[in-house]
Formats: C-alpha cells, structure tokens, sequence
C-alpha cells in the first residue's frame, strides 16, 4: 500500500500533539496539583481537576518563610550583578576590541580560560577566599564572583569589532572623547547584543540554586529557589500541593516574560552560543 | 597626554581581569594546593600530605563508584540528548506558527530554574502518587520505583536532563541547519542523490561544527550535575546517584575534609580541562569541509 499524503499529515500531526504534551504536562500538573486540597494529591488514580480550587495554597507555601525576604534578595543579586557586569565588560569588550596594547592577547587570554572554568568547580577556595573576608552570607557574595563575565566579554568584543572606522574616526575629528564614542557609538550599535547578554545573565542568576546554597548558611542572604526548595523540609516531605504552589513562584515570572519575548529569548541562547 | 592613552586599556580591562585572576584563576590554584594538605577547615595548620588524598580517593570503593556513576550518567545523557534533539531538529526545521509554537514548547523548560524542574519531577516520579506511575498503569504496564530504586535512579535523572535539555539543543541544530547555503542541496537533487545520502553526505559534514560544540558543552555541563541530585535524590539510594560535584560538596561542608574533597576537585578539573582542550582542538582543525 503506499503512504499517502493525508497519513503523512495526519501522524506528523500526532507526533507534534505528542511533544507538546510531553513538555507541557509537567507544568499543566505543577498547576493542578497547587490547586488542589491535600487529600486530593494522595489519591491514586490522580485527578486532573480538583473538585474544590484552593487559592491559598500560594498563600501558605508564601507564609511559610521569609519569602518577600528571598524575592527581595533574589531580585538585587540578579540586578546587582547586571549592573556590575555592564559597568565592567563595557570597557573590556570596547578595549579589547579597538585598542592594540602590551599584553593585550595574555589578557584576552585570561579571560577566555575564565570562560571555560564553571562555578561547580571553584567554589570550595572561593567559599574558604570569601569566609577569610567576612563576606559569607552577604549578598556581596552572591554578587562579586559574577560583577564580570567573560562570556560577555566575548559577545560585545564582536559587536563593537563590526563597527566601521571611519564612524569613529569621524567623531575623533570632532573631538569627542573615548567616553562619547563608547556612549553614542558602540552602545547604540551593540543593542541586540546588550539585551541578549542581558536576558542571558538575568535568568541564570534568577534561577541559581548552587551558588546561594555554597555561599549562605543564615537567611540573611538566602534566595527564592533555595526558599522554594526548603518548603519541603518544612511540610515534612508530602505536601506537594504546597510545594508547587511554591514552585509556581518561581516558574510563573519567567514564563510570562518567556511568552513575551519568545523570539528574543531564543535568539539569545541559541544564537550566542553558536556564533 | 598620551601618557594617558597608554594606560587607558589598561584601565578598561583591569576590573575585569582582577575580579577573573581573584575569582577564577587563583581559586584554580588554591584548589590544587588544598589538595596537596589535609585540613578540617577549623585547625589553624594546613598539614601538608602530598598524593595522599589522592590515594585516598582512588582507593575508596565510595568515590570509584561515582566516577563511575558521573561517567554513566554523562554519557547517557549526551548521547541521548543528542541523537533525540537531532532527530527533532529535521522534523521541526520548517516555516509555519505550529512549528514555531512547538519549537517555543520544547524549549521552555531550558530557561526554567533546575530547582523547579526538579521539584516537579520528584513529583512526577513519585511512587505512590505519581503521574509518571499512573500513565504506565494505563498502558497495562508495571508501577517503576524511579527514584528511589538505586537500578533506576540514575536513569530517572538522565530523563530529567534529556527532558530540559533537548529543546535548546534542537534549536542550536536548526540554527546550524539553517546556515546550511541552499545551493549545496540544489545541486545534490540535480545529481539525484537519495534522502539518507544527502543526509548523510551533505548535512551531518555541514553540521558537524555544531555537532561538535553541542557535545562538548554537554559534556562539561553533564559532570558539573548538581541541583537535581541535591533536591531530588542527595546521592541515594546507596549511592547510586552520587555524582563528582555533589560529592565534592558533602566532603567539603559536611564532613568538613577540605584537602580531600579539594583533591575530588582536581579530578574535576582535569576532566574539564582535557574536555575544553579537545574542543579547541577540534576547532582548529575546523571539523567540516568548505
């Protein structure tokens, strides 16, 4: 018999019904369940629908800890560190790409081995280099590791290397000073770059669980995943329901600004790594 | 002043480059040197022990077996990974909202926090009350213990790493599909060469740069394995999920052996390091034809 068309059509059409099931039913149940009243999570076969909606269980998954605390945290870490990490690779990225100088290529060098050296590797000397200066359980420490990145570094030495001479040596001409070049030239022709780097930045450092658990031992400096992740020991280990209404806060925000700014988000993860 | 313009770059990358040398570079060091002592963290003398850690490790059955299991569990999750997301890259590589829609779908869960990934697939994998358990019973089949049975708990993590992984993968091929000129497959359909030669011939070659890079960084990324076993399964049952990071982190900040857990480090680091260094490697040797 040979394959027609409308079969073709009509099992690529299943195996796509089949993926986004596969990727959504996790988040589609993360919601059921935070739903739902506790003895409703302990029924086998599950439902799908919980018969009596509880709004609250947000609200006590949130009551549980000091969540406004670790939002409050989790949102000047993530800030903190994009506004240290702009205010350092700028200046880099801009020297790296336009300035020829001693050592310039041992520099570069430096920072590109930093690329290759993740967190999960150095954190035990810089846990014992960061206990040394009392900084342990601060948000500094959250914050200085990241207030540079090589990976920035490398994306904004490509953007300000495509911009033509000539634009520069035409404002050299009218006298403007490095500073002037950078702010009116480099930064506006970068843009895709920056937003991309921005985006990029911002939602690891959102998400990261491993480094505030290194780094922080009181509440002091403790962020909303490590918050969200000990809603567990709270609730002795069964109260899923709280639990992913917990979850919810920290899956919801970013989803939101993922359908918003799909494309952009793409394009970001995608295209950076791969140029 | 050009004294001034001298020392301008200079200026611009220092911050950059002390913020690298003290966060990055020295911790590099410190590492292999806290590897070479013994040290509680609390006694004020480093005593220093030579290869003795390392001894140490490579004679624990306890840290063989997580060599191993990071060994297995890297490998499974990349090749799993890859070989899905390829497959899912040439099915989804087409113009049209739905297949822009699903391309959005499968990739979501890259930019979701490994804590709520994790949270939720301790859920799913419940024994009792879990989803995961529920669709196999539909289909007649036996409820599994996933997590909590040490044959399949390494397994049930690498569904999760496959799972958050492929999609960002899939949309790395397409791109490198994308970027694929059209002439060189105008010109193989005038030769009349067949799909899996085309394939085969003309886009695995072209592919192969992103083919390279992908398995790479998956690699890498795949030993450094953290967050899902910390929350879901803190190395157990038995040890069947300890895995190189996590156990550099029980060493150092609960059983406080600073110079042995450092000394697990260094083997990190060598596997990482050899990691990068193939890759640059491969690059320069500039893996595909053109």
């Amino acid at each position: 018999m040979p394959i027609t068309k409308p079969f073709v059509r009509t099992v690529n059409a299943l195996g796509l019904i089949i993926l986004i099931v596969i990727f959504a039913l996790p988040f589609v149940w993360m919601v059921s369940t935070s739903l739902k009243s506790f003895p409703e999570t302990v029924i086998f076969p599950p439902k799908w629908i919980p018969r009596e909606i509880r709004w609250d269980n947000s609200a006590k998954a949130w009551g549980s800890g000091p969540f406004l605390h670790y939002f409050i945290n989790s949102v000047l870490v993530s800030i903190g560190i994009l506004i240290m990490q702009f205010s350092t690779i700028i200046f880099a990225a801009y020297a790296f790409a336009r300035y020829r100088f001693k050592g310039d290529q041992a520099l570069f060098g430096i920072t590109m081995i930093t690329l290759m050296i993740p967190s999960q590797l150095i954190f035990l000397p810089v846990y014992l280099l960061l206990s040394k200066w009392g900084l342990l359980n601060s948000l500094l420490a959250l914050i200085l590791p990241f207030s540079s990145s090589a990976f920035g570094i490398f994306l904004l030495r490509q953007a300000f290397k495509q911009v033509q001479e000539e634009l520069l040596e035409a404002a050299r001409l009218d006298d403007a000073t490095e500073w002037k070049i950078i702010y009116k030239i480099m930064l506006p022709m970068a843009r895709p770059t920056l937003i991309t780097f921005a985006l990029f930045s911002f939602i690891a450092h959102w998400n990261d669980y491993f480094w505030p658990l290194v780094m922080t031992t009181t509440e002091a400096a403790r962020t909303l995943p490590i918050g969200i992740s000990r809603i567990r020991e709270v609730d002795g280990g069964t109260a899923w329901h709280i639990l992913m209404a917990g979850n919810l806060i920290l899956v919801v925000p970013i989803l939101i600004v993922f359908f918003f700014a799909q494309r952009q988000i793409i394009q970001a993860f995608v295209y950076s790594g791969v140029k | 002043m050009p004294w001034l313009q001298r020392i301008r770059p200079y200026m611009m990358v220092s911050p950059s480059i002390l913020i690298f040398t003290v966060f990055y570079i020295y911790p590099i060091f410190y590492m292999i040197y806290l590897s070479l002592h013994s040290w509680d963290f609390i006694s004020p003398e480093k005593e220093f022990v030579g290869f003795g850690n390392f001894n140490d490790l490579f004679a624990s059955k306890e840290f063989r077996q997580v060599l191993w299991n990071s060994l297995n569990y890297t490998l499974l999750t990349v090749s799993l990974t890859t070989a899905l997301s390829l497959l899912l890259a040439l099915w989804l590589n087409k113009k049209g909202w739905i297949y822009g829609f699903v391309q959005g779908a499968i990739f979501s869960p890259h930019i979701i926090s490994l804590v709520s990934v994790s949270l939720v697939w301790m859920w799913l994998m419940d024994p009792q009350y879990g989803l995961l358990n529920w669709i196999l019973q539909l289909f007649g089949l036996q409820k599994l213990e996933w997590l909590s049975n040490p044959k399949s708990s390494l397994l049930s993590l690498v569904i999760v790493a496959v799972w958050k992984g492929i999609g960002f993968n899939a949309l790395v091929f397409i791109a490198g599909l994308q970027s694929i000129p059209k002439d060189v497959y105008e010109a193989a359909d005038l030769d009349e060469s067949n799909r899996w030669r085309t394939f085969y011939k003309i886009t695995v070659p072209m592919l192969s740069p992103t083919l390279f890079f992908l398995i790479i960084i998956n690699l890498i990324g795949s030993f450094q394995v953290f967050e899902t076993i910390a929350i879901m399964t803190r190395g157990g049952p038995v040890n069947s999920t300890n895995t190189l990071v996590f156990y550099i982190f029980e060493y150092g900040f609960r059983f406080f052996k600073i110079g042995y857990a450092s000394a697990a480090g260094v083997v990190l680091l060598i596997v990482v390091g050899l990691l990068t260094l193939l890759y640059f490697k491969l690059l320069s040797r500039k893996v595909h034809y053109r």
